[in-house]
């Protein structure tokens, strides 16, 4: 019923709007054409004067937003390279809006101040060299300037890492992201192939006849940290994703097939950022920016940035998915057994009393050399 | 050859034309479907763009509600939308891609390739230089049938009970190449390829029409510096398609192959639905590669056309001419070069070799210069002009701002440090709807505007007219502005909702007013629409020459019939810009005018050539012009 009342009244308004146009297009044939070019002067003004308003409320709005707002907007910078393409992007940001007002300026000052006048001729100007060549050669030098400074950033960001940095496996898939430290006894990431990967427990593909995958961890979170240079290495097991870490300034697909790399250096702890925005909730978070699926929008992982203590700390209590998955020690080659029990830290029977994870680095290097 | 060719042609035409006139009276069939003759060609391809426009228009206003009013009970669509209403009254998350994805390929392929080369490369290439018809009217056709046929493909694949492709307008594998991944990958996809594949048959067939015409078929004295501005732009467009598209039709290929046939072009190392694909050595960036070969020229594509039509509308209106005419022809050559070798802007974070990132941002930010001094002419040319503000102007300048305010972005993401955050947030987003979607399409309504008189013989009602400019105008500036904030705050596009993450989970304030805004826009469409079906059957009839524009078209009757011209076709003397010239009688003289009988206005130079002028419609000897005639 309110669905039927609803259509008849929209089917009257729209009839009463026809009857407006016929009635003011039967009154625009009476009054036809009392200029002599056939223009309406009255409604040619009233464009122009449109024009002009457009101008000015659309310059004092966006000045006025832009200044008032846009602290809201940006997000707040926790890497070293985050610093470096923000003060590019507002360097841009300046360059940009100051060009734009004084053409957007140009645009509809001319548009209003040059309407339609019965009395006035425009004026013939058909080119001109030197001004189209100065509006060539400005541009171009602007824009190479920005550019010289977008590629000194760019090759450093993209430039290898250094061997001291941390690295850390991000995975992407359908529709969660899975993170692997290399473990804390060999800092080596395990091979993987993604014809191992199965249901049962192995989801990274963990090829176990590699030695370094014994003490490899996975991670439910990504845990950084602080004043360090991290390497993700990131690939993807199903379709593209996009690593997305927007307070780090990060983002780098994830590709099957192909490992793609990200560096950069976290300059503030979770702690550090939670004092300096003044919200004690506030976490790190890592999105996906490549569509996915229908799950796109909602992979989320948690992102906690550590003091290098805690950090290490963290890493030294977390149990090797070896340890966690026992049944898969059954793929280890037999040669390789006993250093997969110590590096994974499984309680060894009779040799040694049960061994703490955190007490057994140097015992793991030792025996490690005695049986290579 | 080509001479011979077209002098024959010209010979024979008075006869010829008759015989094919009669022809068209007599069969429904002929005359209105499956015509040859390029204007009605042209406006199958407008209504037929219209009806696309309507859609993904349509389309965007749905995911818009989602954004915009996240926690709306939406079962009041179910009657339209059936099972892609959940119970709970919401979007199907995977529909939600299903329609941004049907937006993308719509908008730009249907809508502004087909819609705006199609409608206009067709209806104004022989009329502005002077031609019969096209150089093959039945290629011409099949061109449109064609991109028919195109068209049904994907309007079927919309009905599917798996839904339509839903990988992004883009198609990225292995999204779009695995149907466990999304289920729009599986027969919705397959029609969306089959339907490109036709698209581009139908691209090509014109785009090879549109170059032939264009350099065989102009009239006496129509030498290519006295080329309308719009005839540049379609031509260099035409030549970009012809170069760019095959390229997509080579993806698309390799894409059904590893889809149907089991190759890996571009699949490896994938697991998914709980089993290793066989798939290995393929790599999903080479179709990246691929895809913005096209891609990145597309944009191009649907640009160039519509600042060719801005630029003869501003001219004609300003009352002056264009403010450098071969540096307008220089840019839009040096854009079309360019457009080439700048697709991997699109790939920057994409596991591409950074190197080549570095070569790419600096080819893409030389592709900014030609465009500024588009921009720049454009506002000399407004300058000291006796502007009429014609609603085909008002959309002109529209499409000049917009032009403006989404290249300028350009210069961020350009950039591949800069873009690194930007990549694929609503800044992209609000750039390219701007400076490539909105532009274009202000273009197409401004030509429409324009030409409408030509097309119809009647005029479009100016009133409702400029009311569709203004809420168009500040609609569209209210949708996308909007978004550069969104994006600067770091929101991923192509999101069903934000509220997952604390990040992205403010300004949704902000979406509300882009929704609103998208929703008043696609509302004063329909003043459009009404206005345009109206004026067909009611409009005032239009005078030849409305605007006082010197373009050829005009000099043609009213509703011009098979063949254009009733006699001969008219001989071209001068440039189409002599607006307001000095001395002159009327602010403008027609091309069809020898400088002979303007002895008052001629410029120095061009009383040298009234020597050359022999008589009107006899042959004339031009220097720039090889007489092809």
């Amino acid at each position: 019923m309110m669905s039927l009342i609803i259509g008849i009244g929209v089917v009257l308004v729209l009839a009463i709007l026809y009857m407006i146009f016929r009635i003011g297009n039967l009154m625009g044939v009476t009054k036809k054409s009392d200029s002599q070019d056939g223009i309406d002067e009255d409604q040619n003004n009233l464009n122009a004067w449109l024009f002009l308003a457009f101008l000015i409320f659309s310059l004092v709005g966006f000045y006025y937003y832009s200044f008032a707002h846009i602290k809201e907007f940006e997000l707040p910078v926790a890497s070293e390279h985050g610093v470096v393409t923000d003060d590019l992007f507002w360097l841009t940001m300046w360059v940009v809006v100051g060009s734009f007002t004084i053409i957007f300026i140009g645009l509809f000052w001319f548009t209003f101040a040059y309407r339609y006048n019965k009395n006035r001729r425009a004026q013939f100007f058909a080119d001109n060299h030197k001004l189209e060549l100065v509006w060539t050669i400005i541009p171009a030098i602007v824009l190479a300037l920005l550019i010289f400074g977008g590629l000194d950033a760019w090759s450093d960001i993209t430039g290898p890492a250094t061997k001291e940095a941390e690295v850390i496996e991000v995975i992407g898939q359908q529709f969660a992201w899975t993170v692997r430290y290399p473990g804390v006894k060999d800092k080596e990431l395990g091979r993987q192939n993604y014809k191992l990967i199965d249901n049962q427990g192995n989801e990274f593909g963990l090829d176990l006849t590699d030695k370094n995958s014994f003490d490899d961890f996975k991670a439910l979170e990504l845990h950084l940290p602080v004043g360090r240079e991290v390497l993700l290495k990131i690939r993807a097991k199903d379709v593209l994703h996009s690593v997305y870490l927007p307070h780090f300034r990060v983002k780098m697909d994830a590709v099957p097939g192909i490992q793609t790399n990200f560096k950069f250096k976290p300059t503030l702890t979770t702690e550090q950022m939670r004092e300096q925005l003044g919200n004690p909730n506030f976490n790190y978070e890592m999105a996906c920016a490549e569509i996915c699926g229908q799950g796109h929008f909602s992979m989320r992982l948690l992102v906690v940035v550590h003091t290098p203590e805690e950090y290490e700390k963290w890493k030294a209590a977390q149990e090797p998915w070896l340890k966690q998955n026992p049944e898969y020690l059954k793929r280890v080659p037999a040669e390789l057994r006993d250093v997969a029990l110590i590096k994974a830290g499984f309680e060894m029977e009779g040799t040694t009393p049960a061994a703490t994870v955190a007490g057994e680095p140097a015992k793991s290097t030792e025996s490690k050399s005695t049986l290579n | 050859m080509a001479t011979a060719a077209a002098h024959t042609h010209a010979e024979t035409h008075t006869h010829h034309d008759e015989h094919e006139h009669e022809h068209h009276e007599g069969n429904f069939f002929t005359t209105y479907l499956f015509s040859e003759d390029h204007k009605t060609i042209a406006k199958q391809f407008l209504l037929l763009g219209m009806f696309w426009a309507l859609i993904g228009g349509l389309f965007s206003v749905l995911f818009r509600l989602q954004l915009g009013f996240p926690d709306a009970d939406l079962s009041w669509l179910r009657p339209l939308l059936g099972g892609w209403i959940t119970e709970q009254g919401k979007l199907h998350t995977e529909f939600y891609l299903s329609l941004v994805t049907m937006h993308g390929t719509i908008m730009v392929f249907f809508v502004l390739t087909a819609g705006l080369s199609g409608t206009f490369s067709n209806f104004l290439i022989p009329l502005q230089v002077g031609a019969r018809d096209m150089a093959s009217g039945f290629m011409n056709m099949l061109s449109f049938w064609f991109f028919f046929l195109s068209s049904c493909t994907m309007m079927a694949s919309l009905f599917l009970p798996t839904g339509p492709a839903s990988g992004g307008w883009t198609i990225y594998p292995p999204l779009s190449a695995l149907e466990q991944a999304i289920d729009g990958s599986g027969t919705g996809m397959t029609l969306w390829l089959v339907s490109m594949a036709l698209f581009i048959v139908s691209s090509l067939l014109g785009s090879i029409n549109y170059v032939t015409t264009v350099i065989n078929m102009r009239t006496h004295g129509m030498s290519f510096s006295k080329l309308p501005l719009t005839i540049w732009a379609f031509f260099f467009t035409a030549i970009i398609g012809i170069l760019s598209f095959p390229v997509l039709f080579a993806a698309a290929l390799l894409l059904i192959f590893d889809r149907s046939f089991g190759t890996s072009f571009f699949l490896s190392d994938i697991y998914i639905g709980g089993q290793a694909l066989a798939h290995e050595g393929g790599s999903p960036v080479l179709f990246q590669h691929l895809f913005w070969f096209l891609g990145h020229p597309e944009v191009y594509i649907v640009l160039l056309p519509a600042l060719g039509l801005s630029s003869e509308i501003i001219s004609t209106n300003s009352r002056k001419p264009i403010f450098g005419y071969k540096a307008m022809v220089g840019s839009m050559l040096f854009i079309g070069i360019l457009s080439f070798v700048v697709w991997a802007h699109h790939m920057f974070v994409t596991g591409m070799n950074p190197f080549l990132g570095s070569v790419f941002t600096i080819l893409t930010l030389i592709i900014a210069v030609p465009s500024a001094v588009k921009i720049f002419n454009y506002v000399t040319t407004l300058w000291r002009g006796n502007i009429r503000f014609t609603a085909g102007m008002l959309f002109s300048i529209g499409l000049v701002s917009f032009f403006l305010t989404g290249g300028i972005t350009g210069i961020f993401l350009g950039n591949s440090a800069v873009d690194i955050q930007l990549h694929d947030t609503y800044f992209v987003v609000a750039h390219f709807h701007l400076v490539m979607g909105s532009a274009a399409f202000f273009g197409m309504l401004a030509g429409v505007y324009h030409w409408f008189p030509k097309m119809f013989g009647r005029m479009l009602n100016e009133k409702l007219g400029t009311l569709h400019f203004w809420l168009t105008f500040v609609g569209v500036n209210m949708v996308f502005f909007p978004m550069h904030y969104i994006g600067i705050a770091g929101f991923p596009r192509r999101y069903y909702s934000w509220t997952n993450f604390e990040t992205f989970s403010g300004f949704a304030d902000l979406n509300t007013l882009v929704s609103i805004a998208a929703i008043i826009t696609f509302a004063a469409q329909f003043i459009f629409l009404f206005n345009f079906i109206y004026s067909i059957f009611r409009g005032r009839l239009a005078p030849a020459n409305p605007w006082s524009s010197n373009t050829l078209e005009w000099t043609t009757p009213r509703v011009p019939q098979h063949g254009n011209w009733p006699g001969e076709i008219p001989t071209v003397y001068r440039w189409p810009y002599d607006y307001s010239k000095p001395g002159a009688k009327d602010d403008f003289i027609p091309q069809t005018v020898p400088y002979s009988e303007t002895p008052e206005s001629n410029l120095p130079h061009e009383n040298e050539l009234v020597k050359l002028e022999v008589g009107k419609g006899a042959p004339i000897i031009v220097p720039d012009n090889k007489g092809h005639h």
